[in-house]
């Protein structure tokens, strides 16, 4: 008896057919992912079961009894507990009220606080979370947010657990000990569900797979069973023949770097946040910014974009001294910034695809400018295309997106704005192993047209296979370059490692 | 994800204001005489329809900056207060000589230039809102609260808490007069309408509105200058308002700081919600603010030519006005099906 059957489930939207007929289920002590590309129906899948959408067709089963929870909440008391794509924590309390938001344990009629408090540092260190659990959630970066809603999912008693894309910004630590704890939850009976569009993790951490497409379901089987080629072709709907004759995309090739020096920044830092760096980009080049969660990377990319005013140093843009001291500034010098979170910092949920992406290009041109209707569909519709973005038309709000979708709209947005320079924090998070691949490429030929890229990326191998030269952040500090030959995984690795143990080049102020 | 076939595009939003608008005039057709009856005399067009168009113009102006306020994720509370004062300074300036610092330079009060100067006035004041949203970080509904209290109070000391009654030719026709057949402030609303529409859409402006209102975090790293956005937004919000208030004191040829504007921020609020434009902020909806303004303005006459005692006139009103929110709720609407299935099972 499986501990949780979903059956027959049909889900609409306007416009779209999101699942269609599609069968699952859940056994004790299995981890059972379920994979797609973006748009397959995934997230909507997990929504129907922890009451988020109502299901048109279909039943739930959890434990052989029918249920139909009315809501998350209504889930979570049925043994549901879940990690949603996007965190929907409140960002204005602290850690330890999101904690235990909604299961406070009380005293004499009272919350007791005292109680919480250890609650919540057992339940963050068992992830190894390192933070004051009486700051408020916002202070706090995206991918720790997310850590701490994994703490939250985890510390609830459940029988199923269920995490959709929970290491989208996490880095090798992080998962690694999310793994193993959800090794032991496995032991012990629990059953999770799990989302990612890293396929390594897919086959390290699970038991079964499921595949989705179209909202279809294509087929489940055991992971030893399947090759990762063939996932990818039944992922994709492509034939093994034509992904094996597809000329994987090989990096740096065709480097053409001008010489040209368009931005600079001489000793430029600022306090707590990142400690006086130098750096140059230049024309046609893409820079990478490696380093651990919370090392200095986008605080760097916050300085060079005037959301936050250096104490220090100054910025030169084509060699001229210019200060940025807003994102309007930065925009109108030609500076584009994808930001990491994109639930705050990207999307505007209730504007449509339209809007959402010529949005950074009207503000560089000003209000008084607008574009033209059919301009704006012009772009719109060249970049739904080129990045293959998945909506039933461009006037959808960009809300009803799936997540990956919603990232390519912000992407798409600072592509259309025409920069000369472009710093991509985490510009893939959440995208599918195709589209990946496409962005890159498509990242690699503006390149060559004279677009210059600084990127930021947690993933270590796409920072090292996409940059001509690579910083390497440690603790707020730049630490070192990487250039040539020396630009590998293993120096990368090593430098972000070494830490404590030797006496670090650190740039004095 | 199969495609479907394309809808029609009026927005969903809307759809609600006008059943529900549309109700009430089957309601008033089969139950109120001569609701419908428009007369021609001396060809000006006369009757309820009219009546309720001209009527609620003031209400329409307001609702017009209102809306824009809203979608910007603001609220505009001293909106009724800014009427009181244009009327008064408008009203001043045609009927008493010596209002103003005017007399000093020796101008005659001549009524394009009292207008000008109402206008400006209420832009001014709007702006002043702007500037505490905007530059100061200060809550919009504590912000504008300051200008609700104090510019009535600043209405009351320019016109010696007294009214001020005007005779002038020019000014009693914007409140009274017709123009093609219709009274001459259905024009107005159209005007403040068009610069509205041409400001919003025309321009990009009406972009960066909604895009702050749907998320000021990311219209920042967008590269949108809130601050100026919702700076301007809240001057034009004043300049409905001045125009209002000079409509309302025409109407009666006087300005009454006491009166003019009292409560009409609700109503201009309320308009605006149930003309779709959420109160957190984001997309926006002119028409269903008009349509929003008429529908209030509909319940109120209806309730009048219907004659239902004086004392229950508000109680009534209320009610009204939750069945149509209710109408709009979709959890509502979705709770009544379920209901209906339950029993026709
Ligand atoms: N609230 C909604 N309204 C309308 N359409 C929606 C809504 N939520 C999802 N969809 C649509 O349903 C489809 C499936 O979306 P879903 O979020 O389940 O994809 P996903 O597999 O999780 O993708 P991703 O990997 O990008 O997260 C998409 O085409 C999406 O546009
Ligand atoms: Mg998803």
């Amino acid at each position: 008896m499986p501990l949780l059957a979903m059956k027959n489930i049909t889900k609409t939207f306007p416009g779209v057919m999101a699942l269609d007929g599609v069968n699952f289920d859940l056994c004790s002590g299995e981890a059972h992912s379920l994979v797609g590309e973006n748009g397959a129906g995934k997230s909507t899948l997990i929504k129907v079961l922890t009451g988020v959408y109502r299901q048109d067709e279909g039943e739930i089963l959890l434990e052989d009894k029918r249920i139909q929870p009315l809501s998350p909440f209504e889930s979570q008391r049925m043994g549901v507990s879940t990690v949603y794509q996007e965190i929907n924590l409140v960002p204005e309390l602290s850690v330890e009220e999101n904690l235990f938001l909604g299961r406070q344990p009380m005293k004499l009629g009272r919350i007791d606080w005292k109680k919480i408090r250890r609650m919540a540092e057992k339940a963050l260190s068992r992830l190894n979370l390192q933070i004051d659990p009486s700051m408020p959630l916002s202070s706090f970066s995206i991918a720790t947010q997310q850590m701490i809603a994994i703490a939250r999912s985890l510390d609830i008693s459940a029988r199923v657990l269920i995490l959709d894309e929970p290491t989208s910004s996490l880095d090798h630590h992080e998962v690694e000990r999310l793994f193993s704890i959800i090794r032991k939850l496995k032991s012990e009976g629990l059953g999770v569900i799990f989302i990612s569009h890293f396929l390594d993790q897919i086959f390290e951490v699970s038991d079964r797979l499921t595949i989705l497409r179209n909202g279809q379901l294509i087929e489940t089987c055991e992971v030893s069973r399947i090759s990762r080629l063939e996932l990818v072709a039944k992922m994709t709907g492509k034939s093994i023949e034509d992904l094996k004759t597809a000329q994987p995309y090989s990096g740096k090739k065709g480097t053409n770097i001008g010489k040209r020096e368009i931005l600079k920044a001489e000793r430029l830092g600022r306090k707590k946040d990142i400690a006086p760096f130098d750096l140059q980009l230049h024309e046609g080049e893409i820079l990478g910014f490696a380093g651990l969660l919370g090392s200095g990377r986008t605080q760097a990319a916050e300085l060079l974009f005037g959301l936050k005013q250096p104490d220090t140093g100054k910025i030169k843009r084509e060699g001229v001294e210019v200060s940025i001291r807003s994102p309007q500034k930065a925009v109108q010098y030609g500076i584009g910034f994808l930001p990491e979170d994109r639930k705050t910092q990207g999307i505007f949920p209730d504007l449509s695809v339209r809007e959402n992406i010529i949005l950074a290009f009207q503000s560089k041109k000003g209000w008084w400018k607008p574009l033209s209707r059919k301009k704006q569909e012009l772009i719109t519709k060249n970049f739904i295309e080129t990045l293959q973005i998945k909506t039933a038309d461009m006037e959808k709000p960009v809300g009803q997106l799936s997540g990956g979708n919603q990232q390519k709209v912000i992407l798409a947005r600072w592509l259309a704005s025409q920069p000369e320079i472009i710093i991509l924090d985490e510009p893939t998070r959440g995208i599918d192993v195709g589209a990946k691949a496409e962005i890159e490429s498509l990242i690699h030929n503006l390149c060559s047209e004279g677009l210059s890229i600084i990127l930021i990326s947690g993933e270590l191998e796409e920072v090292e296979r996409n940059s001509h030269r690579i910083m390497v952040f440690r603790d707020k500090v730049i630490v070192s370059e990487l250039e040539g030959e020396n630009l590998n995984l293993p120096n990368i690795m090593k430098l972000i490692a070494e830490g404590e143990a030797n006496p670090r080049e650190t740039i004095q102020a | 994800m199969k495609p479907f076939r394309r809808k029609i595009r009026i927005p969903e939003q809307l759809i609600w204001p006008i059943a529900a608008l549309f109700i009430l005039l089957i309601f008033n057709f089969l139950f109120t005489e001569n609701f419908f009856h428009i007369e021609i005399r001396n060809g000006k067009l006369f009757g309820s329809l009219i009546d309720i168009l001209d009527r609620a113009s003031p209400l329409m102006l307001v609702a017009l900056g209102m809306t824009l306020v809203i979608a910007t994720g603001g609220i505009d509370l001293s909106v009724g207060a800014v009427m009181a004062i244009t009327g008064t300074i408008i009203a001043g300036l045609l009927a008493m000589p010596d209002f103003s610092i005017l007399s000093w330079f020796n101008l005659p009060a001549s009524f394009s230039l009292a207008l000008c100067i109402a206008l400006a006035t209420g832009i001014i004041f709007g702006a002043c809102n702007g500037i505490l949203v905007s530059f100061f970080n200060i809550q919009a509904i504590v912000a504008t609260l300051i200008l609700m209290v104090a510019g009535r109070g600043i209405a009351q000391l320019l016109s010696n808490g007294q009214i001020i009654t005007v005779q002038n030719d020019t000014f009693s026709f914007w409140g009274n007069g017709y123009f093609l057949g219709f009274p001459f402030t259905v024009f107005i609303v159209i005007i403040g309408f068009a610069v509205c529409w041409i400001l919003i859409r025309k321009t990009a402006l009406g972009l960066f509105v909604e895009a702050s209102g749907s998320n000021p975090v990311a219209s920042h790293y967008s590269g949108i200058n809130i601050r100026m956005v919702k700076f301007m937004i809240y001057g034009f919000s004043g300049f409905c308002a001045g125009l209002a208030g000079i409509l309302v004191a025409a109407d009666i040829k006087a300005a009454d700081a006491n009166n003019a504007g009292l409560y009409l921020e609700l109503d201009a609020i309320l308009a605006t919600v149930l003309g779709g434009t959420a109160l957190k902020g984001g997309r926006c909806f002119l028409a269903g603010s008009l349509i929003g303004a008429v529908l209030i303005q509909s319940v109120t006459t209806t309730i009048l030519t219907r004659g239902v005692p004086v004392e229950y006139t508000l109680v009534v009103k209320a009610l009204v006005i939750v069945m149509i929110c209710l109408l709009q709720s979709a959890e509502f609407r979705r709770m009544i099906i379920n209901r209906f299935r339950k029993t026709g099972k």
